[in-house]
């Protein structure tokens, strides 16, 4: 039995040595294909956070409430000017908040995760959903979510500047050893951080350093800049987990229909039954 | 023999060659590049907007010579393209207003002359209808009187309105047709896995090319299920398990029954043939199958993210305009 345990210690500590050699495709680089998913709560705060109700107890009860949590942010806290802490708090005051009457205020209210909007770069990595990477044999990696669908296509070795803003950002990658490096800027500045109403700017760079520590993990960090919100650049960091189970698919989560009554119900014709 | 014979004869003859050099049994095959691991490689960028209608105009016949295929074209095009000058001042503003936003591409027919995308059956036109079930007549009732309210600009709720108007599917459901606009397609391959994520709408559809089984038959989903083999330099997608919901697969089709069967091959380093088979014996009398030649992108070229959802002010327009009108109107 204390063999056992010493054999499987020696297994655990060779799985998780930071000196893991993930085996190399022809083309000198590890492959990342598959599907992968994080089991951090940071979508409910990036911080640390206890157990949480969701928005309508007296409804949902314990079904829409949140996981407690530590923080994955380096530090702890996410270094915020002092307006920005302010805007954070109102974020989460109205998170629950929806009205889309105003084309001009259309954004200005609610989670995007709420109303089902893509979710940016990096909540996309650590929403309680899969994503797959196809890492094909040219010069792009497609990186695709379940949550609504959305996808990202990085483009490697791309020196092209974002043309145009978008949810999921313009997505410029490069290998640093067996790490695969993306650059993403172009995001829209929209999208949120978490339910907890942490946010950026039009003025958002992140790095995303995704680098395999064994067949099963790849160790997930990012670098999040703005120079308009933050004090200076800051970094969380997590495992994603390769997701094993025999014939796993991606499956689609498209949550529009789940929130058009949320978002249009109102503007029913009065007396059309729901 | 009249001449009238000779041309239709001659036409059976372009189109016996056609089906062949198009099955691949023409004299020397190309031979498509291959991945790192061996699959037939169809990764990049590719475009299938074309002219050439899905079924063959009445009265024309199936293959055109060049000269008739010139005309054809110019036809064509001068329906699509907004730039012409009748109509007088205001509307032409508001047609090359529009113009801005079409794929160009989409102004010339396919290479090979075809006056259908349809190439079986050989009339070029989609089958004739079994007739339909009660349930199956009520539900296209529903749809078409949801239809009709949303056209006269008075939608009931946001449920009137089609699945591309509420972004839940747009030209990412098969078969992939070629529209006014965003007609591109990037293919992503690895191992046992081929995927294509295409331009309108953010999604990637997984096709598993590893002989797993499909999914099991009470899990649907809106872009259904897709299992891939590999059939010599084709790639065969077979797609089930569509949701139920009317509008989900192609003109009105019983999701319960309806199969479709896509091959993707490439015939020369910048085309492939991208051939679909419908089938539902609910819906049509047998089934039919079209060819939609897909050209290689530069690879200058890129594919952008399509947000839809996010920012679908149109859907609010729509609804508040109705109740504006029917306040008015009492």
């Amino acid at each position: 039995m204390k063999l056992l345990v010493a054999a499987l210690g020696v297994l655990f500590a060779v799985a998780q040595t930071p000196t893991y050699r993930a085996p190399h495709r022809a083309d000198g680089h590890p492959d990342l294909s598959g599907i992968w998913q994080a089991f951090v709560t940071a979508n409910w705060d990036l911080q640390d956070h206890e157990a949480q109700p969701g928005l309508h107890p007296e409804l949902d009860g314990a079904y829409s409430a949140g996981p407690g949590g530590q923080s994955i942010v380096e530090g702890g806290d996410i270094p915020y000017q002092p307006w920005a802490l302010a805007k954070k708090k109102e974020n989460f005051a109205k998170r629950g908040q929806v009205d889309v009457s105003d084309d001009k205020k259309w954004h200005a209210l609610g989670d995007p995760e709420l109303k089902c909007y893509m979710p940016g770069v990096p909540r996309a990595t650590y929403m309680p959903h899969p994503f797959q990477i196809v890492e094909g044999s040219n010069n792009t990696i497609l990186m695709a979510y379940e949550f609504t669908s959305a996808t990202r296509i990085i483009r490697m070795n791309w020196t092209q500047e974002a043309p145009a803003d978008a949810w999921m950002g313009w997505n410029r990658g490069r290998w640093d050893g067996d790490t695969l490096v993306v650059d993403v800027t172009g995001q829209r500045e929209e999208t949120w951080l978490d339910r907890a109403g942490d946010f950026h700017s039009d003025k958002f760079h992140v790095v995303e350093r995704y680098t395999p520590t064994s067949p099963y993990h790849m160790q997930y960090e990012a670098t999040l800049e703005d120079p308009k919100v933050y004090t200076r650049p800051w970094k969380i960091s997590f495992p994603l987990y390769r997701r094993m189970e025999k014939n796993l698919q991606l499956l689609e989560f498209k949550c529009v229909p789940f929130t058009e009554e949320l978002l249009y119900g109102k503007f029913r014709k009065p007396g059309v039954a729901r | 023999m009249n001449a009238m014979k000779a041309a239709a004869l001659s036409a059976v003859a372009i189109a016996i060659a056609l089906t062949v050099s198009l099955s691949g049994q023409g004299k020397k095959p190309y031979s498509a590049p291959k991945t790192p691991w061996g699959d037939p490689d169809l990764q990049g960028v590719w475009n299938d907007a074309t002219s050439t209608p899905l079924q063959r105009p009445n009265g024309t016949k199936d293959v055109l010579s060049d000269e008739e295929a010139a005309d054809f074209q110019a036809a064509l095009a001068n329906e699509l393209t907004r730039d012409r000058r009748d109509g007088g001042n205001a509307v032409d503003v508001n047609r090359a207003y529009n113009d801005h936003w079409m794929d160009s591409r989409r102004l010339k027919i396919t290479a090979d002359h075809r006056t259908s995308l349809i190439v079986e059956p050989r009339d070029g036109r989609i089958p004739p209808l079994v007739p339909l079930s009660p349930e199956r007549q009520a539900a296209r009732a529903a749809r078409a009187g949801a239809n009709a309210r949303f056209n006269d600009g008075l939608p009931d709720e946001h449920l009137d309105m089609s699945l591309p108007v509420r972004c839940i599917i747009r030209t990412d459901s098969p078969p992939y047709l070629p529209t006014i606009y965003n007609n591109n397609f990037q293919i992503f391959q690895s191992p046992g896995l081929v995927s294509i994520a295409p331009e309108m709408i953010h999604s990637a559809r997984m096709i598993y090319v590893d002989g797993r089984p499909h999914l099991n038959r009470g899990l649907k989903q809106w872009l259904g299920d897709s299992r891939g083999r590999w059939e010599g330099a084709t790639l065969v997608v077979e797609t089930t398990n569509f949701r139920p919901d009317e509008g989900v697969v192609f003109q009105g089709a019983d999701p319960a029954t309806f199969k479709i069967t896509e091959r993707f091959t490439r015939v020369d380093p910048t085309s492939m043939n991208y051939e679909f088979t419908v089938e539902d014996p609910r819906t049509w009398t047998k089934p039919w199958t079209a060819i939609v030649p897909w050209n290689k992108v530069d690879p200058g070229e890129q594919m952008f993210e399509y947000g839809c959802h996010e920012d679908n002010f149109d859907i609010v327009h729509f609804l508040v305009g109705a109740r504006n009108r029917q306040k008015n109107a009492r």
